[in-house]
């Protein structure tokens, strides 16, 4: 199939100007005008934030690095943003694999409802994730008086940023699944159904192993915005340093407090967790595309876009 | 509903653990957004979204939204061109970082850009002269939307480039077509649909965008304040009613945003050889 020919030039190829140019390409200096243009654009916009990020925490010396990730305060932001992680990442790994069964095994009424609620934190305002907490469990909230006769605190504590972050990340886990489990179908499934197979043991047998890259790559996207998540947290979150602040608030924390050196030293911890997101997401693209290899092309949906499915 | 689809077991777990959570993290959560809206009244509710401040709060969170993702729509497809049809080293490691915006957390992004364009700072020492000021100025609302919404037009857009065929493009050349004629009248009109559904959504997480604007805004009332801000200064004076009523407004404004971009993604795949 024509769609199939690669346009460009072999590795290593730079053809001579004095070299005849392809029809359907682009004489050379116009490729390298606007393969400028857009290593200009990286430069400004992604690579240069990244800089300034691992500059500035390194700006006053290892010293100032070292005492910031002994600082109590700081130490103890990071257990906060692991602790949500732990719990909002493995809940919805659950979830995402139950909702991707549902839509991908079975026809039902409401089927392309399910699957916009699915995306629904993808496209609304993260701080309309905290919101929509508040107003239920906050004081003057629906839920407020009876929890506050009850002592129970949910708003400004610890299960309030862990509802919030669990309602922003839930969607990665399913929406990485399903187009993959769409596109494999049910065949080997169901022939182990015939050969006598319950439901877990097909699901630990036969589906996981079919779909372990995509989870792997849902799970570290779900894991990546877990850990980073910002608006949706600071709504619910006291900001009580060394109380209730993860890693992303006690960088606000630090920054509004002019503690630059220190700010920074957090967010290179962050930055450095992004970079890796992006080694394995990549690397979970890469080995999924080779188990496929032979069998039907089903690519991992590219990425988090808000590209609904209804 | 045919029961021959449901030949796997599992489908009152699946869906009955699925349905659980969402009502529990989603469907209870909006219904307490409507009650709430609705506790106000339709006077408290109307006062509050046309109050003037939140009012140009929408120029900015809609107005400056926009601008960005047209930007991002014209380098975005420029970038989506050269992975799809360019070699030459470091082009993989630029494709593995068109993610970065989304990998990176806003509270990070927001403090780099931050220190980006500062006065006296990086970038911001040699713009200053120049009487640019972009840090706590609506140019680095800009920069931050710019920053949050541009892998949307990357990855809407390459896919459909890596499926144009070539022999459109070899007959073009064939009649004598330039090279700027074929691609202005046959590369980008088949690309025009994923460029569009690419905007939308870049415009539509511009939006609703919060950690990596208000580091770099400076929050100044009437200028660089956003919408979501607002939210969370009613919540700050207990005014929840009021709070609810711009979450409304900004989950309607959302879910247009979201229609047209499925409308304009639906139109485009018309267009496309493989659904």
């Amino acid at each position: 199939m024509a769609s199939f020919i690669d346009f460009r030039d072999p590795p290593g190829s730079d053809r001579r100007a004095d070299q005849p140019v392809r029809a359907t390409a682009e004489p050379l200096w116009t490729r390298r005008i606007i393969i400028g243009i857009v290593l200009g654009f990286f430069a400004l916009f992604l690579f240069l934030p990244l800089v300034v990020v691992f500059q500035g925490a390194l700006a006053k010396g290892w010293t100032v690095l070292r005492d910031a990730f002994t600082n109590r305060d700081i130490l103890h932001s990071i257990q906060v943003t692991l602790s949500v992680a732990l719990i909002a990442v493995p809940a919805n790994t659950a979830f995402g694999i139950a909702a991707a069964w549902a839509i991908t095994r079975y026809r039902f009424a409401g089927r392309a409802l399910l699957l916009a609620l699915i995306d629904l934190p993808l496209w609304v305002s993260p701080v309309i994730g905290g919101l929509i907490y508040v107003l239920l469990y906050g004081r003057r909230g629906y839920f407020g008086p009876w929890l506050q006769a009850h002592d129970i605190r949910i708003i400004f504590a610890f299960p309030g940023m862990v509802l919030a972050t669990t309602f922003v990340t839930f969607p990665f886990v399913a929406r990485s699944l399903i187009p993959l489990m769409q596109t494999q179908g049910v065949e080997e499934e169901e022939a182990a159904l015939t050969l006598g197979a319950g439901g877990f043991q097909i699901l630990r047998r036969i589906t996981l192993p079919k779909i372990k890259w995509g989870l792997f790559y849902g799970v570290i996207l779900c894991n990546a915005r877990a850990m980073g998540e910002f608006g949706a947290v600071s709504v619910v979150s006291a900001k009580i340093s060394g109380k209730t602040n993860t890693m992303p608030l006690e960088i606000e924390r630090l920054y509004n407090d002019y503690l630059f050196p220190q700010a920074f030293a957090v967010a290179s911890a962050l930055a450095l967790l992004a970079l890796i997101t992006l080694v394995l997401k990549t690397l979970a693209e890469w080995e999924n595309h080779r188990q496929l290899k032979g069998g039907r092309e089903a690519e991992l949906a590219p990425t988090i876009e808000t590209r609904p499915a209804v | 509903m045919s029961s021959e689809r449901h030949i796997l077991p599992g489908f009152k777990t699946s869906l009955g653990w699925s349905v659980t959570w969402l009502s529990l993290l989603v469907l209870l959560p909006l219904a307490a957004l409507a009650g709430k809206t609705a506790s106000g009244g339709w006077g408290h509710f109307w006062d509050t979204i046309t109050n003037p401040e939140v009012v140009a709060t929408y120029r900015v969170s809609f107005g400056i939204a926009f601008l960005a993702a047209l930007i991002n729509g014209v380098f975005g497809t420029l970038a989506a061109w050269v992975f799809a049809r360019y070699n030459f080293t470091g082009r993989r490691l630029l494709e593995a970082a068109t993610d970065l915006p989304f990998a990176l957390p806003t509270a990070v992004a927001g403090i780099a850009l931050t220190a980006l364009y500062s006065p006296n700072e990086w970038l911001g020492k040699y713009l200053q002269p120049l009487g640019i000021k972009v840090a706590f100025a609506p140019a680095g609302v800009l920069i931050a939307m710019i920053f949050i919404g541009f892998p949307f037009v990357v990855r809407a857009v390459q896919p459909v480039i890596a499926e144009l065929s070539a022999d459109v493009e070899e007959a073009a050349a064939c009649l004598g077509a330039t090279r700027w004629q074929t691609i202005r009248k046959v590369v980008l009109p088949p690309l025009l649909p994923a460029i569009i559904t690419g905007i939308v959504m870049s415009y539509g997480r511009a939006v609703g965008e919060y950690g990596s604007i208000v580091f770099i805004s400076g929050n100044i009332p009437f200028k660089t304040e956003i919408t979501p801000l607002m939210i969370i200064q009613k919540l700050e004076q207990y005014d929840y009613s009021g709070a609810a009523a711009i979450g409304v407004v900004m989950l309607a404004a959302s879910l247009l945003i979201v229609l047209i971009g499925n409308k304009v993604e639906a139109w485009g795949n018309r267009f496309r050889k493989t659904p």
